[in-house]
């Protein structure tokens, strides 16, 4: 028996929240793991406090805890479930600190649990800079190879300063220790920047550490999968060579695999010394990741860093090779060797083997810069990517030109018209890295540069420079040529172009390009990846496409659906719509059809190959899916093309796939069209008489002017046809109303931009529901914390409305089922209301699976997803009802009143950036979205649920000590009871002097503090911000003074981001969170399953 | 270290056509590689990802046509460390992406200028991965790649594929292996001296040995049993290399005189085969060969799984199960590749003789395997304790 046999129950601790660093992969690995952990016979314990994942669902583990991810929490759910083994390798780097924490804190002694798949010892061999120098120092000495850049670790400013002089000078590389994603790391170049950075690292680092590091710029850079059983097997996943050189953060480059520019003599090295590490870190159950620069003048290799764990990269390593890193990881945690476990993709052949491609696959980020005007866009070795898109091909021009389309994002493509620009201006510009620097490159070489200027500049690679030029000269070939010939079309779509960037050189629309190339004969075909390189015949279906010769996709029986996913996690459409499609498949698969995905998120669980039935790793564009779904409707009968689930991308496709003959499922594309174009929408409103916030529309600030005349201040504006709440403010007068409009450059008279009255002091209202065109399932209602103008994304929210009597319910349903029967649903709709008065306001409708659905899926104990997946598909909600898919009797909008509350809150991204002087990004909520995930409280009450979601997303909420209370003019009326609240638990109050006056005639005592703009006082008294910096302030209170201009509050706001001080910055959040605080300082908080939640309201419901 | 392309598109000359066409019939059209014309060989694929100088250079790949699975080929140009001989064996080459710029500090030239130079005609542009597939399915098979502006009519060319001649029954040792003997020195402080017998070897293996201590005197396929003791031995060495162990009957009488005398003995790839000859045991020729640097061995006295470079196309049948008894004492299996349970080494109980199908000595491939030179290492010091 291979397996150990003395673990009975598993502990497995998620990532949390998604953020910048840690994002979707973990939701797949940690997925992968637990079913396998559950295979295997053993009752798997999960906490992770974000709903939008797949492993929190509750039939993948058997006690699933969407519980704040801290030791306190955790040792609850210990004490509770006493599990035998934790596993926290694969939760990222929050798991593993939570891991270590309780170690130290004496608790996994405590409670007798063996902590698996990697040991405190390798843990910190692998994550202390100190300590792991050691062990490159000592694998130096058995294999004579490898080394680490020289540095020094530092504890003080002081030891930092002096720490440049023995690495002989500028620049210089800080990176703080135990901090993910690389937090806090960067280039200094000169005393001050030095000062910033290893300040801020001292700060982040959970031991107060940073490692100054020799320069190694311009590297060529490398990554290493590896994995160890406990037979001490050793096996090389995949190597990924960087294509952007040492200095950006790998998350952040374009990354290759496998390595394009290595001899077998120095792979071998790398590989000798990467196996060397693992051993000598004593991984000796699990994975890791080891990172290695290569000098390109003379091979000399360095050593970066490991982590001992599952990764990012190691997430893209199996989805790029087919071995599927997490599972096996769990299995050798639980004491299978590489030997025992057989390769999924083969079947015949195990898992002890290095997998080889016969394919290329090119990893491009994500970024969301626009998002954050201030942030200095400049790429480092602090991650700011906020998503990725993977893409395969034949060859590495067809690879990289998917995955530059698969992004999604306008100017991500290459393009070969117009003018360049100025060849030295454009090599310049190429020194510095940043989003979309490959195109800038690109223009150079356009523009005439040589190859050699484009590697002098860059250090890219001079292969890589090569592969670019081979795409000019083809794109030259495809302008010069007098007409479209099979070979040249071919010739050129075998080096990635899109049908319409060959439409853009010759001058023609994208569709006649494809009729072109559909005459001629030139399609597609679809390659299989099987870990392999076809030596074995391969079992799973994981296809992605190439202009070659032979097409592997096999004919099947039963009937296809394809399921459009949602392409790369983006601010604003991360992986709850992977959430979605991921249902979609498992309920129609349920449902007897045979499902097929299509996405190019490396990071999901939708692109696990063993998710559907079929997966195509394909870019989401019109022309790609039109070959998969050519390709499938050769293979067998198709059901339908599901385009709701996967957000914004695939709905955006609806019309045009109808367009082409292929059948769309569910609400249908004219439906779509009357949710989205304003002018319809209006008339479905009007015809069920529901009143939307007054609006108009306008291309001039005269034009907008009048309309704000007409329906008054403030007003929301935003550019037409933008997601996320994009370029979207709120206008409070007419000299910003006039500035607004003269900044943006999305306005035009084909773009008009839409001013509409915006609801000051509104309740906002979300509300997912389903309809099949008779019956409305109302999903559920979610009442957001802050009011409306702060975009549904950013906002937190409760699930049953806090505040919201029945009849409020039955307005909102009444108004749900007009919108959905107006316009015409099949499936889930999401609409957004505002409670303004005693008026229920109607802000938009979706007519498609929103970003919520996770949520209320938990909160309600409803598989939402699923449900829309079967409407689409014919099936009613009766039916439904009767299957058991959907409640009986009931739904989400009549709750039992016992039913848990469930708190959402959002995650902001704040910490990742920096303007150009080094200073924070404002933390201000807007109308535009910027949160990058979400995590849920579940309690019985309100006030608990809301302090376990600030636990989960920012930390705990403090309980006493000092508060700082500084709000604008329009809250010091609502905030008068809650500060007695914060007095009434013990907090002393600080404020600034106008709101000190305002407490004071209320009978409030609160200590004035100086502003940051008075300076310290002159007795030495400190400034605010001094004191936030000092750690002297627990909570703090900042509400905007309005928009425009330079903000007050500013530096309060960014001095909380850096000591991660809990700051609220909305009246309604101090409500909250003193009801929050409240529930902490009455008695234990205590943790409960969602399977004990379901089972409570599932009783309830009878 | 590079070579700039600039230059107008519209003038890029494109390269010549060419054509592989499979003893079957199967043809696949492409673009000329390497020098131009016609060739013949076996079709073969290789799936190493890494290391295709060391490949080409590979005496295992006489008569060989290599299909590379990997489809870039060439990104590192050519350097002149890397070989393991003095020339490219390789009959032809199969590649779907060759290299335009090669970037790497140890290159010298372009691996196109260098198959053209040794006159390797090779084909680029092919769907190798559908080749693969085809060769899976159906077998290794001949070959025959034809490049050029005058090609010959898809009859003629598959008339002349079936001409060619087989790899079964092919005697190709003496073709590939040196004429003199030659030395390789020790490296460091000399501590034994081998035989190594040359049928095909590569630099790679003596070097192995001479890092160990050890003077290594590579003597001619053609080699008696008389020469090989002649250098005093502490131990004799039977090299890989091409073609079928069922017509190596020389080498498997100098090898028998070896076990005669109980002198420490170790046999890479087609040296396992000889072992297995030697003892009595036959080999068989595999569907389609093992050809990678992946391939998952299990050491059976250990347990341990080693990953490693694979050449062969033939293989040992020899009871996995059971220790046989052969005319030199107790002969068990000793390796076993785990993806098919193929034979891939031996070892005698009684003598000090041991043998292993794959290739230790990698190059390319990876380092695992090394370990096997000690154990050769710790023969000869036993013998002489």
């Amino acid at each position: 028996m291979p397996k150990r046999t003395d673990i009975q129950s598993v502990l497995v601790i998620g990532s949390g929240p998604i953020v910048i660093g840690q994002a979707a992969e973990f939701d797949y690995s940690g997925t992968q793991a637990c079913r396998v952990l559950k295979a295997e016979g053993l009752r798997v314990v999960l906490v992770n406090s974000n709903p939008a994942t797949i492993m929190t669902d509750p039939e993948i583990a058997d006690a699933t805890y969407v519980e704040p991810i801290t030791p306190e929490f955790v040792e609850k759910i210990i004490a509770k479930e006493r599990p035998d083994a934790l596993l926290p390798t694969l939760g990222g780097q929050t798991a593993l600190n939570t891991a270590i924490s309780l170690h130290e804190n004496g608790v996994l002694e405590k409670y007798g649990v063996e902590l698996i798949g990697a040991k405190v010892e390798a843990i910190h061999k692998g994550e202390d800079r100190d300590q792991f120098k050691l062990v490159v120092e000592a694998v130096n000495a058995k294999i004579g190879h490898g080394e680490s850049a020289r540095s020094v670790i530092c504890h003080s400013m002081d030891d930092v300063l002096k720490g440049v002089d023995t690495l002989g000078g500028y620049p210089v590389v800080v990176r703080p220790s135990f901090t993910m994603g690389g937090a806090g790391s960067g280039f200094a170049h000169d005393e001050e920047e030095l000062r910033r950075i290893a300040g801020q690292g001292l700060t982040l680092s959970p031991t107060t550490e940073v490692l100054l590091e020799e320069s190694i710029l311009g590297w060529k850079e490398y990554e290493l999968e590896l994995m160890r059983d406990k037979h001490d097997n050793v096996v090389v996943v995949c190597s990924i060579e960087n294509f952007d050189p040492m200095g950006v953060h790998t998350g952040d480059s374009i990354t290759v695999a496998p390595a394009m520019t290595l001899t077998d003599r120095e792979y071998q090295v790398l590989r000798d010394v990467g196996i060397a590490i693992i051993r000598e870190v004593g991984v000796d159950t699990g994975g890791c990741n080891i990172q290695f620069a290569v000098n390109p003048e003379d091979g000399r290799v360095i050593v970066i860093e490991m982590n001992p764990r599952v990764s990012r990269s190691s997430a893209l390593a199996s989805k790029a090779t087919g071995f599927p890193i997490a599972k096996i990881a769990a299995k050798l945690a639980v004491g299978y060797t590489l030997d025992e476990i057989p390769n999924d993709i083969t079947e015949q052949t195990p898992a002890s083997f290095e997998p080889t491609l016969d394919y290329v696959v090119v990893k491009a980020p994500r970024f969301a810069f626009e998002k954050f005007p201030s942030a200095d866009s400049s790429l480092t070795t602090t991650m700011k990517s906020v998503g990725e898109a993977m893409a395969i091909g034949r060859n590495f021009t067809e690879a990289l030109q998917k995955a530059l389309r698969s992004l999604e994002k306008k100017g991500s493509q290459f393009t070969f018209v117009g003018e360049p620009g100025d060849k030295a201006e454009l090599l310049r510009e190429a020194v510095r890295p940043t989003d979309g620097r490959i195109n800038t490159v690109m223009q150079a070489i356009r523009a005439g540069a040589t190859q050699e200027e484009v590697f002098e500049y860059t250090k890219i690679d001079p292969w890589f420079v090569d592969q670019l030029f081979l795409i000019k000269e083809t794109a030259d070939e495809l302008a010069a040529a007098d007409k479209l010939d099979p070979d040249l079309l071919a010739e050129a779509k075998r080096h990635g172009f899109s049908d319409q960037q060959i439409g853009e050189i010759r001058g023609l629309r994208e569709d006649v390009v494809r009729e072109v190339r559909h005459a001629l004969g030139v399609r597609p075909v679809y390659k299989t990846v099987d870990t392999c390189a076809a030596e074995f015949a391969a079992r799973t279906p994981y296809f992605y496409s190439s202009y070659d010769e032979e097409s592997e996709v096999a004919p099947r029986e039963k009937p296809a659906v394809i399921i459009l996913g949602s392409g790369p996690n983006r601010i604003g459409q991360g992986i709850e719509f992977d959430y979605s499609c991921v249902h979609a498949s498992f309920a129609l698969s349920d449902a007897g059809y045979e499902t097929v995905m299509v996405n190019c998120n490396p990071e999901t669980v939708s692109t696990d190959y063993d998710t559907s039935d079929r997966l195509y790793f394909e870019p989401l564009t019109l022309e790609d899916v039109l070959e998969i779904v050519h390709a499938e409707s050769l293979a067998g009968p198709i059901a339908g093309v599901v385009v709701q689930l996967g957000g914004q991308t695939p709905l955006g496709l609806s019309q045009a796939l109808k367009d082409n003959g292929v059948p769309v499922v569910g609400t249908s594309p004219e439906a779509i069209h009357a949710a989205e174009d304003r002018g319809a929408f209006g008339r479905v409103l009007a015809e069920a008489g529901l009143p939307a916030p007054k609006h108009g529309t306008a291309t001039t600030f005269a034009g907008a002017k009048a309309i704000a005349d007409e329906i008054g201040y403030p007003v929301l504006v935003r550019p037409s046809y933008v997601l996320g709440g994009r370029g979207m403010e709120i206008v409070y007068d007419e000299a910003r109303l006039e500035s607004y409009i003269a900044e943006s450059t999305e306005i035009s008279p084909s773009r008009p931009v839409l001013v509409d009255r915006f609801l000051d002091d509104a309740i906002e209202i979300d509300v997912d529901a389903l309809y099949d065109g008779e019956e409305l399932y109302l999903g559920g209602v979610m009442e957001h914390i802050e009011e409306a103008g702060i975009h549904s994304g950013d906002s937190a929210c409760a699930l049953p409305p806090i505040t919201l009597g029945g009849f409020d319910i039955k307005r909102l349903r009444a108004s749900t089922e007009a919108i959905a029967k107006g316009v015409g649903v099949r499936g889930l709709i999401n609409i957004q209301f505002a409670m303004a008065g005693d008026i229920l306001y109607v802000l938009e409708a979706n007519p498609r699976a929103s970003r919520t659905v996770p949520f209320t899926s938990k909160a309600t104990a409803v598989p939402l997803a699923k449900a829309a997946a079967r409407i689409s598909l014919g099936a009613t909600i009766a039916e439904l009802r009767e299957e058991g898919l959907l409640p009986k009797n009931g739904d989400g909008g009549e709750l039992p009143l016992d039913a848990p509350i469930s708190v959402k809150e959002a995650v902001m991204p704040w910490s990742r950036f920096r303007d150009i002087h080094g200073r924070g990004v404002d933390t201000v909520l807007g109308p535009e979205m910027r949160s990058t995930g979400e995590v849920m409280g579940i309690d019985s009450v309100f006030g608990t649920a809301y302090a376990k979601s600030q636990a989960g997303a920012y930390g705990p909420l403090p309980t006493k000590g000092r508060a700082f209370i500084s709000v604008a003019n329009r809250d010091k009326r609502s905030m008068i009871f809650p500060a007695r609240e914060l007095v009434a638990h013990g907090f002393e109050l600080l404020a600034t002097s106008g709101t000190a006056e305002v407490l004071k005639r209320n009978g409030i005592n609160a200590t004035v503090v100086r502003k940051q703009s008075e300076g310290t006082g002159p007795n030495g008294e400190k400034t605010i911000v001094q004191l936030i910096h000092d750690g002297e302030v627990d909570l703090i209170v900042n509400t905007p003074y309005g928009t425009g201009g330079r903000l007050d509050g500013y530096e309060i706001r960014t001095a909380a981001v850096a000591r991660s001080v809990p700051c609220l910055t909305t009246v309604q959040a101090l409500a909250a969170a003193v009801q929050g605080i409240d529930a902490l300082n009455h008695g234990d908080v205590g943790v409960r399953s969602l399977q004990e939640h379901a089972e409570h309201l599932i009783a309830a419901r009878d | 270290m590079t070579t700039s392309t600039q230059g107008n598109a519209s003038q890029r000359t494109r390269a010549l056509p060419a054509v592989l066409v499979l003893e079957d019939g199967r043809t696949f059209r492409g673009r000329a590689y390497g020098a131009v014309g016609v060739t013949f060989g076996e079709a073969v694929f290789s799936t190493g990802m890494t290391g295709y100088q060391e490949t080409l250079t590979d005496p295992s790949y006489h008569r060989q046509v290599v299909v590379m699975t990997a489809p870039h080929v060439g990104n590192t140009g050519v350097n002149d460390e890397d070989p393991e001989s003095q020339r490219i064996w390789v009959a032809g080459y199969v590649v779907r992406d060759p290299a335009r710029v090669p970037s790497n500090w140890r290159s010298r030239r372009t691996l196109d200028e260098e198959l053209a130079q040794q006159g390797v005609v090779g084909i680029s542009g092919v769907d190798t991965r559908a080749l693969t597939r085809h060769l899976r399915e159906r077998g290794a098979m001949r070959v025959g790649i034809f490049s050029g502006n005058a090609l010959p009519d898809e009859g003629t060319m598959l008339a002349e594929v079936r001409q060619a001649p087989e790899m079964k029954g092919a005697d190709l040792s003496a073709e590939v292996a040196t004429k003199e003997p030659y030395v390789v020195p020790a490296i460091g402080e000399k501590k034994f001296t081998v035989a190594a017998v040359d049928l095909g070897i590569k630099g790679m293996t003596p070097h192995r040995m001479a890092e160990r201590g050890i003077e290594v005197h590579v003597l001619p396929a053609t080699a008696t049993a008389d020469e090989v003791y002649a250098v005093n031995p502490d131990g004799v060495f039977f090299s890989n290399g091409p073609g079928d162990p069922a017509t190596a009957d020389h080498p498997v009488s100098v090898m028998r005189a070896v076990l005669e005398r109980g002198t420490p003995l170790f046999g890479i790839c087609f040296g396992n085969q000889i072992l297995g000859r030697a003892l009595g045991f036959g080999t068989y020729k595999l569907k389609y060969g093992h050809r990678g640097i992946n391939q998952p061995v299990q050491d059976r006295t250990t347990g341990k799984v080693e990953v490693t470079a694979h050449n062969h196309g033939f293989a040992v049948d020899a009871p996995l199960d059971k220790v046989s008894e052969t005319p030199y004492g107790r002969a068990e299996v000793s390796h076993v590749c785990l993806n098919d349970n193929v034979v891939e080494g031996l070892q005698l109980l009684d003598r000090p003789a041991f043998s292993v199908q794959y290739h230790p000595e990698a190059a390319a491939g990876p380092h695992d395997a090394a370990y096997l030179f000690d154990r050769f290492v710790s023969l000869m010091e036993g013998q002489r304790a």
